[in-house]
């Protein structure tokens, strides 16, 4: 890090001081009115019971949200149908991210071009993506159910990926898999070039076999690197809505409500804002405190 | 060449080679099929079983930008010479219309939206960056971390109050609103980047032109924003691709006036359910910028994407 510049003399106009005041001022100022606020609005809006869409007097009524909230079996299904879908997603991702940068990482010609195509889905609009996928996904014309059918010997017409209950939350892990693989890839593959080769002369010299080479130097020097993809990635999924909103819209049934359309719907459909705004707190304490937990882990692998 | 243990064999490299190039065909192929898809008729869109070969035709795109409603043959006979381009095309190959289109609109509402939080974003965050990287802030770190963890809020969360807000200000369905909300949402990325990047130039630079009698804020943008130059761009195109790319805060916050193109995509209806190669070709220019981007981003990535956690 740069340490910062000794004052050589009296620079002419602003000091240092108010320089730094004056650049980073906007900042803070547009991150507090635009998040912090609105943050401290929705605490405050939890403990009442209004609704944006009705014009009368707002009304205190304590932890009644919250009790509501943690009390209604509903919110636990959405809860498991959000944590299902965060474990799959992971768990795929991470697998499949990192054979592909091990794979990559064999130098092979040409592997720059195949990297950058396999990155693309990553940088897209997960809204347009999830519009096209159901496309794909559509029962008969789509391209998807048309290759699962083919091979499997299925009906068409009645083959639905995002129409039954039993696959719906499946087809959004293929979709989301299909996305963010890339992003797990990029980070490995960053950990593996990260390992200096020295490490592997000197396993060879001990004579240790290639695949005790790999759990033992390998594993332990991308984990770091491979758990910070997981915090991002987990941290992104459990936000999952616009992904969700095109495939599925929650359905069918409520199969795939994940934690972000179940919220959306209680304050922008059924207008319960109060309601809505201690089930906004709650995600936040959720995803603020387990993400805290995780990087203290985080820090002692990497102090390892 | 050198020996070393380390380097792999070359059927090693075969596979690999083989294995990851097989995943990358699959990776691409929804891509070509909706870019295939823009150029079909609406009956090759749904044939069954699905078409590979095709007439490839430019309906889906003219649809996509018509502003003109479907009509019939008689009507289309009684109606004057075509006033727009497009209109001759449609006329002359006996399009079907699948009904007025607002896709022109939108996307220039993301081009507005996209760019004006994108300049607001990196302004903000240059000059954050550069306070942070080179004087003492009070609470440094502090605001560092407050300022990052802005990301982890799920938009949803906030959605509420900023509506509540925007209506009260008149922000509500606006270009101004949103660019107001993308910069805010964007600052994060852009604070954490550019604070890497001007970390990385030297100080002496600076030092050296304060002492030939620069002040401080003509060697700041003498000396060091040239110096931070490429990284300033590979931010912008980060924060742009966002603010392209964002779909949460667009549709709660915004309905006519305002909307960007990812809420709107989805909802090109056609004659009895979605048109397809209108929504296939809709997305196909939607997609295009992002993936030249890509390209041209391929080394900045890890950083853009992970805000420096990670380096290359």
């Amino acid at each position: 890090m740069a340490t910062p510049v000794k004052p050589i003399r009296r620079a002419k106009g602003l000091s240092d001081r108010a320089i730094a005041w004056v650049f980073v001022a906007p900042s803070i100022f547009l991150l507090l009115a635009v998040n912090i606020f609105p943050l401290i609005w929705t605490i405050n809006l939890s403990f009442t019971d209004f609704k944006a869409n009705r014009n009368r007097d707002v009304e205190y009524i304590g932890l009644r949200n919250y009790e509501r909230i943690l009390t209604d079996s509903d919110t636990w299904l959405t809860m498991q149908a959000t944590a299902h879908f965060l474990f799959w997603t992971i768990f795929f991702q991470v697998l499949i991210g990192f054979a592909l940068a091990f794979l990559i990482n064999k130098k092979f010609r040409g592997n720059d071009l195949w990297t950058t195509i396999i990155v693309l889905p990553m940088m897209l609009s997960p809204a347009v993506v999830g519009n096209f996928w159901t496309f794909l996904y559509q029962p008969q014309i789509g391209l998807f159910n048309y290759m699962v059918t083919f091979f499997t010997g299925g009906d068409p017409s009645s083959f639905s990926m995002i129409g039954e209950v039993a696959l719906a939350p499946w087809a959004i892990v293929i979709v989301d898999t299909w996305m963010w693989t890339p992003f797990v890839m990029l980070i490995c593959l960053a950990g593996l070039r990260s390992i200096p080769g020295s490490i592997y002369e000197a396993a060879e010299c001990d004579r240790a076999s290639k695949w005790r080479q790999f759990w033992t130097i390998t594993i332990p020097m991308v984990l770091p690197f491979l758990m910070l993809a997981v915090l991002f990635r987990g941290i992104e999924n459990f936000k999952m809505f616009d992904l969700v909103v095109q495939l599925t819209g929650g359905g069918p049934g409520s199969t795939t409500e994940v934690t972000s359309i179940n919220l959306k719907r209680e304050a922008f459909e059924k207008w319960r804002t109060g309601y809505a705004s201690a089930y906004a707190v709650i995600l936040f304490v959720t995803v603020f405190g387990l993400a805290s937990i995780y990087v203290k882990a985080l820090n002692k692998v990497k102090d390892r | 060449m050198s020996f070393s243990v380390t380097e792999p064999s070359n059927s090693q490299k075969w596979i690999a080679g083989i294995l990851v190039i097989g995943y990358a065909l699959i990776t691409i192929l929804p891509l070509i099929w909706i870019i295939a898809t823009g150029f079909k008729s609406p009956s090759d869109a749904i044939a069954y079983p699905p078409k590979v070969i095709f007439e490839p035709t430019l309906e889906g795109y003219v649809n996509l930008f018509t502003t003109r409603t479907r009509v019939t043959d008689e009507t289309l006979a009684a109606l004057g010479p075509p006033t727009t381009w497009y209109d001759a095309i449609v006329r002359q190959y006996d399009m079907i219309i699948a009904g007025p289109s607002r896709y022109g609109e939108r996307f220039l509402n993301s081009v507005i939206i996209g760019f004006g939080s994108t300049f607001l974003s990196v302004f903000l965050g240059t000059i954050a960056a550069y306070a942070f990287s080179r004087f003492r802030v009070p609470l440094k770190d502090d605001l560092l971390f407050f300022i990052l963890s802005t990301r982890m809020m799920p938009p949803i969360a906030v959605a509420i109050p900023i509506f509540l807000m925007f209506r009260q200000l008149g922000l509500n369905d606006t270009h101004l609103g949103m660019i107001m909300l993308y910069t805010a949402v964007n600052l994060s990325l852009s604070v954490w980047l550019l604070k890497g990047f001007i970390d990385e130039i030297p100080v002496e630079y600076e030092e050296a032109a304060l002492i030939d009698g620069y002040t401080r804020f003509q060697a700041f943008y003498k000396v060091v924003l040239p110096q931070a130059a490429t990284g300033i761009a590979s931010t912008a195109i980060f924060c742009l691709i966002f603010a392209w790319n964002e779909y949460a805060f667009a549709v709660l916050l915004t309905s006519g006036t305002a909307q960007t193109a990812p809420p709107f995509i989805p909802t090109i209806i056609g004659v009895g359910g979605q048109d397809w190669p209108a929504v296939a070709a809709g997305a196909t220019l939607f997609l295009v910028p992002v993936m030249v981007f890509t390209i041209l981003l391929r080394k900045h990535l890890l950083r853009g994407i992970t805000f420096g956690a990670v380096r290359k």
